[in-house]
């Protein structure tokens, strides 16, 4: 075992050779934040008392859900025979709407920590970041994580890792993060095996943003890895992708507490603070250089974050109005792919259009909303871009249901994904009936191994955002993973479906669906909205229709009863609590002309399965 | 059994803040008397309300020593806030089971107030009475005592009905009580429970019917509400027995009142009837009305002037208090201004003289939207609204407390 380095190099002044740059790819769930922790400890970069779980998981919403959102770069000191090395651990978004964020920081490293979960095996999602991180030639050390569960069985799903990346199953390092097993023998082969960073020191300077997290002290904190050249305080750099210069106010290294320095040098990692206020400035992917003496071409792999999935947002309150804009403002300076524009509901009043990379990403943009803003919203169905074709020839682009045209429509395009689903091959049938169940059309099926199977299919976006993800793991008994990636457009047959609570439209639940489903949808939603809509003093007729045929009906009885017959012993305090207590839920509902409608509704209306409302994703 | 709402702090002095004196004059003063005995405990009640087992060696006449030592401590605390000398204007004996006490038992409490305050003549002076544990003495003894009216706990008049309600008195003898009660003068009220597991409608027709054949003057009809804590509300999370269908208790309420107004009773508080108005029962409305009372017993609640606070519950925690010199309050509630208007809005809607609109446009100045919605939806009675106040329809009846949400905005 290596001792804790005893002295610490000194950023800005660092060889290249003695540096190694790493991230670690793994499932959530699977304990990437709970190793990241124990190399700190063991490293001794944060001290064994103010040791917090999950150090690096800095949001509330993370720890909570244990899952990583923004990536985070630390520097640490480890000793081999001897020498000491600076590690960069740099922590990725475990999540697929966060692919490219993952892209930008597997480009950022030499190697990879592939962690996999001693007792599950690896997950769809782990193997296509292992496949970017392949793609980016990186060093892949594969280790098993967890040994110290009772279930785990390194032997089997070492030999499936080595299947998978080559090599002896024996070359499967065994640590469990919670205890510290073996941490200290991986951090030796991280500096054995990774190879160190090589750029040129003289060029002019190039380093690649792969995090901007914004500080509402500091303003942008943007995380960089150097490849070419250096920086240091004090410097006007420039942004390659917009040309904006700014002054580099501070630079520095984590570790993890953030440590200004002289500089960074070729091959290191740290965070620049130029004042900038605002994340879109410093968009990850882009390439920072120096401003006097720039650098002619520009890093490869940025673009710019295209949303996938649309919801409109709307205070509950219509007076809020104003107080969600300054939030979404606000939210937008720390998240660049958060997309967003002024819309109109007749049902919901004044809101905004916001664009998602998924549906995590919806859900934590909501959550943040109304944790940090103290908000309560609504968010309507999550939707697709269509592109719409009419006769006429016009073409006109939806992103809201209620704006897909009435009149001739000649095609509709509409997104396609090419999703991954990994599950034993027990659930082969299942996944397949799933599937087709949302138009999708198989690519291949492969085994992984004995009793894994690999599953491809083409789906329309439109079926998976909602709640495929939450269907493929109940109907699997939560065994399937799954990843997807962009596959362009196709052409669907596909109609509006709205929605009218007594004779009136309610814009926030139109849908689009294929032409065949409709029906079966509109009966769906009328009835779970008929379960889901409270009774009111009056009768509610609930519709669906398509333009103006009518394809199925529900109602909703008035409610009859809704007294308390006294208040025994003139304890009056206790009704009036009781009522105020009424009062507060009445304020979660939301006016639709007259009928009261639970924010839930909204979303839960279109949810397949009626028990799991809200049932969080990204699991 | 029921917990009391939680409050500030309540003075051991039992003295009321400064604006309880306030308009005290335009008040009535009336008296409750908690009488905390039962002989078995019923399986829907959450009242508070203990059988010999349960009372930790209180006795029923070490009971009577401390209402009499409260009766002594009220009058005190009251001069003391500065607050007017006024009679009662009422005296009501609730449960519990005051006919567990013998009527001259009852009929000193009565005396005692009267010496201590007065009561207003010709004043309602009220007991609840199981029928079981009372005949013709003793209405005699209570009568004579300066008792007028009996509010006599039948809750049904079928025999299954009353048996999963836990009540043990045998329907005939509630005929006889009645008959009893009116041969001695007094007015006569039975109290009836609609929608109890198993109850049909045909159950509670014949219910109705009956309590209206006993020639009483007042009825009050509550639908049962299933309390946490009781042993039904145990059976129905256990899935034995099936909760009450707020639809089949709307049918039910639906059909009591039809049936009472046939009778010639006219309603004046959502769950109560009476023959006129000489026979409402004013206690019960000084409550709606926001009048002022002292609540009396463990676990009694009282209001003076806008603020209320409420006894310890258990009768021995109550005597405790009481040795001590000090109130036996747990808790009170100096309400605001605010709230007062919410509670005047939630109690006044519930009668037949209605709820002025000003009182609600003082705390919600958005009413009107609703209030025409109300009339559209026939909820409310248009030419009422029209001329200023907002009084149920049987449907509104029903909604009551809905409205009251949409009232407060």
């Amino acid at each position: 075992m290596s001792p804790r380095a005893k002295t610490r190099l000194e950023p800005a002044k660092t060889n290249p050779d003695l540096i190694r740059n790493f991230c670690i790819i793994a499932h959530i769930d699977h304990g990437k934040s709970t190793l990241a922790d124990r190399m700190l400890q063991l490293t001794g970069v944060v001290d064994d008392r103010s040791m917090r779980a999950q150090y690096l998981d800095r949001m509330d919403i993370e720890r909570e859900r244990g899952i990583t959102i923004k990536s985070q770069a630390v520097r640490m000191p480890w000793e081999v025979a001897g020498q000491t090395y600076a590690l960069n651990m740099i922590d990725t978004p475990g999540h697929v709407d966060f692919t490219y964020e993952v892209s930008r920081s597997l480009a950022a490293c030499e190697g990879a920590v592939l962690l996999v979960d001693a007792a599950q095996g690896i997950e769809a999602q782990t193997l296509a970041n292992l496949y970017l991180a392949m793609e980016n030639d990186l060093e892949i050390i594969p280790v098993l994580n967890k040994i110290d569960l009772p279930a785990a069985q390194p032997e089997k799903y070492a030999e499936e890792l080595a299947n998978l990346i080559g090599g002896n199953p024996e070359d499967c390092l065994r640590v469990s993060g919670k205890t510290g097993v073996g941490v200290d023998a991986l951090l030796d082969k991280i500096v054995a095996t990774i190879p160190n960073p090589v750029g040129d020191p003289n060029a002019p300077a190039r380093a690649m943003i792969f995090d901007s997290v914004y500080d509402s002290y500091r303003g942008v904190v943007t995380y960089v890895r150097m490849i070419d050249g250096s920086l240091a305080p004090r410097e006007r750099i420039q942004m390659m992708s917009t040309k904006a210069v700014h002054e580099l106010l501070e630079i520095g290294v984590s570790s993890p507490e953030p440590e200004p320095t002289k500089g960074l040098g070729v091959g290191e990692v740290g965070y620049l603070i130029t004042g900038v206020k605002d994340v879109r400035q410093s968009k990850v992917g882009d390439t920072v250089t120096n401003a006097q003496k720039p650098a002619t071409d520009a890093l490869k792999g940025y673009k710019d974050p295209l949303p996938m999935v649309y919801s409109g947002i709307y205070p509950i309150d219509g007076s809020d109005y104003p107080n969600l804009r300054e939030a979404l403002d606000k939210l937008k300076l720390s998240d660049a792919a958060l997309a967003y524009e002024p819309e109109t509901s007749v049902a919901l009043g004044f809101g905004f259009r916001c664009g998602f990379l998924g549906l995590l990403h919806l859900e934590i943009v909501t959550e943040r909303l109304e944790r940090e803003f103290g908000l309560d919203l609504i968010a309507t169905a999550p939707s697709v871009v269509y592109e719409v074709t009419m006769d006429d020839g016009k073409e006109i682009t939806v992103t809201n249901p209620s704006e897909f045209p009435t009149g001739k429509v000649k095609t509709v395009l509409e997104p396609i994904v090419k999703a991954t689903i990994l599950a034993p091959k027990d659930y082969v049938g299942v996944i397949m009936e799933l599937c087709q169940g949302r138009r999708g059309v198989m690519i291949d099926m492969q085994y992984l191994g004995e009793d894994r199977v690999q599953l491809r299919y083409t789906l329309p976006l439109a079926e998976i955002v909602f709640d495929f993800f939450d269907q493929l793991k109940s109907k699997t008994q939560g065994y399937a993973s799954l990843d997807y990636e962009e596959a362009g457009l196709a052409q669907g047959d596909l109609v509006k479906v709205d929605l009218l609570l007594q004779g009136e439209q309610v814009d926030a639940f139109s849908a689009i669906v294929h032409k065949d489903k409709a029906y079966a949808y509109g009966v769906m939603i009328t009835g779970k909205l008929r379960e889901l809509i409270p009774r009111q003093q009056f009768e509610v007729p609930i519709q669906a229709a398509i333009g103006s045929r009518i394809i199925a009906r529900e109602s909703i009885r008035a409610m009859r009863k809704d007294v308390l017959a006294k208040c025994y012993g003139g304890d009056i305090s206790r009704k009036r609590k009781l009522l105020e207590k009424q009062k507060e839920g009445k304020k979660r509902m939301k006016m639709v002309g007259r009928v009261e409608v639970p924010q839930e509704a909204f979303i839960a209306a279109l949810s397949t399965d009626g028990e799991k409302k809200g049932e969080k994703k990204g699991k | 059994m029921a917990s009391l709402p939680s409050g500030d702090p309540a003075p051991l002095d039992g003295l009321l803040p400064a604006n309880a004196v306030v308009d005290s004059d335009a008040r009535t003063f009336h008296a409750y008397l908690h009488i905390p005995f039962c002989r078995v405990r019923c399986g829907y009640c959450d009242f508070n309300t203990y059988t010999a087992s349960e009372l930790r060696g209180v006795t029923q006449n070490s009971f009577l020593d401390n209402l009499s030592n409260e009766i002594s401590f009220s009058r005190a605390a009251i001069e003391n806030s500065g607050l007017p000398e006024r009679e009662f204007s009422s005296v009501f004996f609730g449960g519990g089971t005051p006919t567990q006490l013998e009527a001259k038992q009852l009929a000193a409490v009565l005396q005692q107030l009267k010496e201590e305050f007065g009561v207003i003549a010709g004043a309602e002076v009220t007991t609840e009475a199981n029928p079981d544990n009372v005949d013709e003495d003793y209405f005699e003894n209570l009568s004579a005592a300066g008792f007028n009216r009996v509010s006599i706990g039948m809750q049904s008049a079928v025999p299954e009905v009353l048996a999963k309600l836990d009540r043990t008195h045998n329907p005939e003898n509630v005929e006889k009580a009645v008959r009893a009660a009116k041969n001695n003068g007094l007015q006569t009220s039975v109290d009836l429970i609609y929608g109890t597991p198993g109850e049909s409608i045909a159950d509670w027709k014949f219910s109705v019917q009956t309590a209206l054949s006993l020639g009483v003057d007042h009825i009050s009809a509550y639908s049962l509400i299933v309390e946490p804590g009781t042993k039904l509300a145990q059976q129905i999370k256990n899935g034995k027995v099936a909760e009450p269908d707020e639809d089949e208790q709307a049918e039910k309420y639906e059909l009591a009142d039809e049936l009472f107004q046939e009778a010639g009773f006219n309603w004046y508080e959502v769950s109560n009837w009476s023959t006129g108005e000489s026979t409402r029962s004013a206690h019960n409305l000084a409550y709606w009305r926001s009048n002022d009372w002292w609540g009396y017993g463990p676990g009694a609640h009282s209001h003076i002037g806008g603020t209320r606070w409420w006894n310890v519950k258990h009768p021995a925690s109550y005597a405790e208090k009481l040795a001590a010199g000090n109130s036996p309050a747990l808790a009170r509630e100096v309400l605001s201004e605010q709230t007062r208007l919410t509670e005047r809005i939630l109690l006044e809607i519930r009668i037949a003289d209605g709820l002025a609109i000003e009182v609600v446009k003082r705390l919600n100045p958005d009413a009107a939207k609703f209030i025409s919605g109300f009339i559209a939806d026939g909820l409310i009675d248009a030419k009422s609204a029209i001329s200023g106040r907002i009084l149920l329809t049987q449907r509104g009846r029903l909604l009551a407390d809905s409205l009251v949400r949409d009232l407060l905005g």
